[in-house]
């Protein structure tokens, strides 16, 4: 089994030589993250961006969340969201109704979701059979002892600046984080978000029966949500503090750019 | 021009017309074998069609998931409903005696059924979920005859691709595909646990399709028409629902 084209291997994804070299200029930019990575990266935010919109707007006709196989207004909620609704059947405790968004909201959740899934699975293979998940995401051994372990929590915690070096890989904490957006989270919101289609049950009806139930599947899908948001607002956040340039930078092309942000520094310093 | 563009726009053009060719096949194909909702054109059709494509692919004939006794929900949730009308009024007092369920179209003995001769049909009774768009879901059962006796019965034709049913309620009318339509779970409902079917739930007939979100269960049925081309009835997308911008497929 093998990967339908051949995937040029980025041998240098790692740096030979600390990544501050002076020596090294503008002209030898290295490249940091595959460019799979990369266009996966953004379809995967383009798609997460649809469906957070959306799911919202689908939670706006019933804020309401039970366990089991059946919820509605005449049963008892495990809890309410409290947010207004969009449908004057729901008790909510505001005077107003919001418009009926679900017909294009249901519809383009629907259709990020696919490209979300059909991304994932190229991502997924390339991770696999070109050593990406090995290499860049699993934990060395050494790194998960509670010494340096703990010192990356410490690290996070206290939002020290990543140094320089810290530009060309990711720590022990930002690996497992990764892993469990990848392997745990994502997995999981597909799989509940499946379980809440009648059809789907009709051909995996076990699927729906582990998760509790459709109603189960639906407040799961709710939780892992906020996960994953409470995962971006986190991403977003370390991106920020580590140089909106250096962290983006890299994604879009590939390369760092620690030394056109030095150059920049400069010339910035040069004219105030 | 020198030689090496004239090779590059050849096996451009080449490329460009075989690409579009092998994307008109496959279009065809997968319209062949029903692959391709009435509403694959509008604005997010895209995302429609592969899940319709998928379902049908890997669960055309798959049973909608069937619940025990114990499980029927004790308070079922139906959406309040506008007034019906003094036409309903007339036919409920008279315990409905005169609803009649016409079928026309693509079949060998067009006509009408009361619904005393439907409750005579053999019926099936099932304990199904309803799930509704917005989110809610409850438990009950449901019988009546399956759809698909009432098509047999008036000899629906080989080359029939849709069966679109209307409601009481003018404005409410949807479409499902023929594999959809003799579907075993696909019932004409009549009754809801264990007595009539209420008012409430779309009584006394409800097209029962339980693969699907509530709103293709369209209440207080009158009319089947049975078509190859779904695209003649309204504005082209196979259902009220659908042109109030929900999607057709509702398996989803």
């Amino acid at each position: 089994m093998g990967f339908p084209f051949p995937i040029p291997q980025h041998k240098n994804c790692l740096p030979s030589s600390p990544s501050n070299d002076p020596t090294k200029g503008v002209g030898s930019l290295r490249p940091r993250h595959h460019v799979l990575v990369r266009v996966t990266h953004w379809l995967i935010v383009l798609g997460f961006l649809a469906l957070l919109v959306t799911g919202g707007e689908i939670l706006t006709c019933h804020p309401r969340f039970y366990w089991g196989e059946t919820g509605n207004v005449n049963m008892r909620p495990a809890f309410i969201v409290p947010i207004p609704s969009s449908r004057g059947s729901v008790p909510t405790g505001y005077s107003f109704v919001l418009r009926d968004q679900n017909g294009w909201g249901r519809s383009l959740h629907f259709e990020a979701a696919w490209i979300v899934i059909l991304t994932s699975l190229f991502y997924g293979a390339f991770g696999f059979f070109q050593g990406h998940f090995r290499r860049n995401l699993v934990p060395a051994p050494s790194d998960l002892t509670p010494k340096k372990f703990g010192n990356d929590i410490v690290r996070h915690l206290r939002f020290e600046r990543p140094s320089e070096e810290e530009a060309w890989s990711y720590n022990a904490l930002q690996r497992l984080t990764y892993l469990l957006v990848v392997f745990v989270l994502s997995p999981l919101m597909i799989w509940t978000g499946l379980a809440m289609s009648q059809a789907f049950g009709s051909v995996f009806p076990s699927a729906v029966a582990i998760l509790g139930g459709l109603q189960s599947a639906r407040t799961l899908h709710f939780f892992v949500a906020i996960l994953l948001v409470l995962f971006l607002v986190i991403h977003v956040l370390m991106i920020f503090l580590a140089g909106l340039r250096k962290r983006v930078g890299p994604m879009i092309t590939g390369r760092v750019t620690q030394q056109r942000e030095q150059v920049w520094t400069k010339f910035r310093g040069e004219n105030s | 021009m020198d030689k090496i563009s004239r090779r590059k726009l050849l096996t451009t053009s080449l490329l460009a017309t075989a690409g579009a060719t092998g994307l008109g096949v496959a279009a065809k194909l997968a319209d062949y074998y029903g692959l391709i909702p009435p509403d694959s054109g509008v604005l997010f059709g895209a995302g429609e069609t592969l899940s319709y494509a998928a379902h049908r692919l890997f669960g055309r004939h798959a049973l909608a998931r069937e619940f025990a006794r114990n499980q029927i929900s004790k308070d079922p949730y139906a959406n309040p409903l506008p007034p019906l009308g003094a036409e309903f009024q007339r036919l409920e007092v008279g315990g409905f005696a005169d609803w009649r369920l016409a079928v026309d179209g693509m079949v060998a003995r067009p006509g009408s059924f009361s619904l005393a001769e439907i409750k005579r049909f053999p019926r099936r009774t099932q304990i199904t979920m309803n799930g509704c768009e917005e989110g809610w879901t409850y438990i009950a059962e449901w019988s009546g005859p399956p759809l698909a006796h009432v098509l047999s019965l008036v000899g629906a034709l080989p080359q029939a691709r849709y069966v679109v049913y209307r409601s009481f309620q003018s404005n409410w009318w949807d479409s499902i595909d023929i594999d959809e339509a003799w579907h075993p779970q696909t019932l004409l409902a009549v009754g809801m646990n264990g007595g009539e079917l209420p008012v409430a739930f779309g009584g006394p007939l409800r097209l029962r399709v339980p693969r699907q979100l509530g709103y293709k269960s369209i209440k207080f049925l009158t009319r089947l028409t049975v078509t190859d081309n779904i695209k003649r009835f309204g504005k082209g997308v196979g259902g009220g629902t659908a042109e109030r911008g929900y999607v057709w497929y509702a398996g989803i």
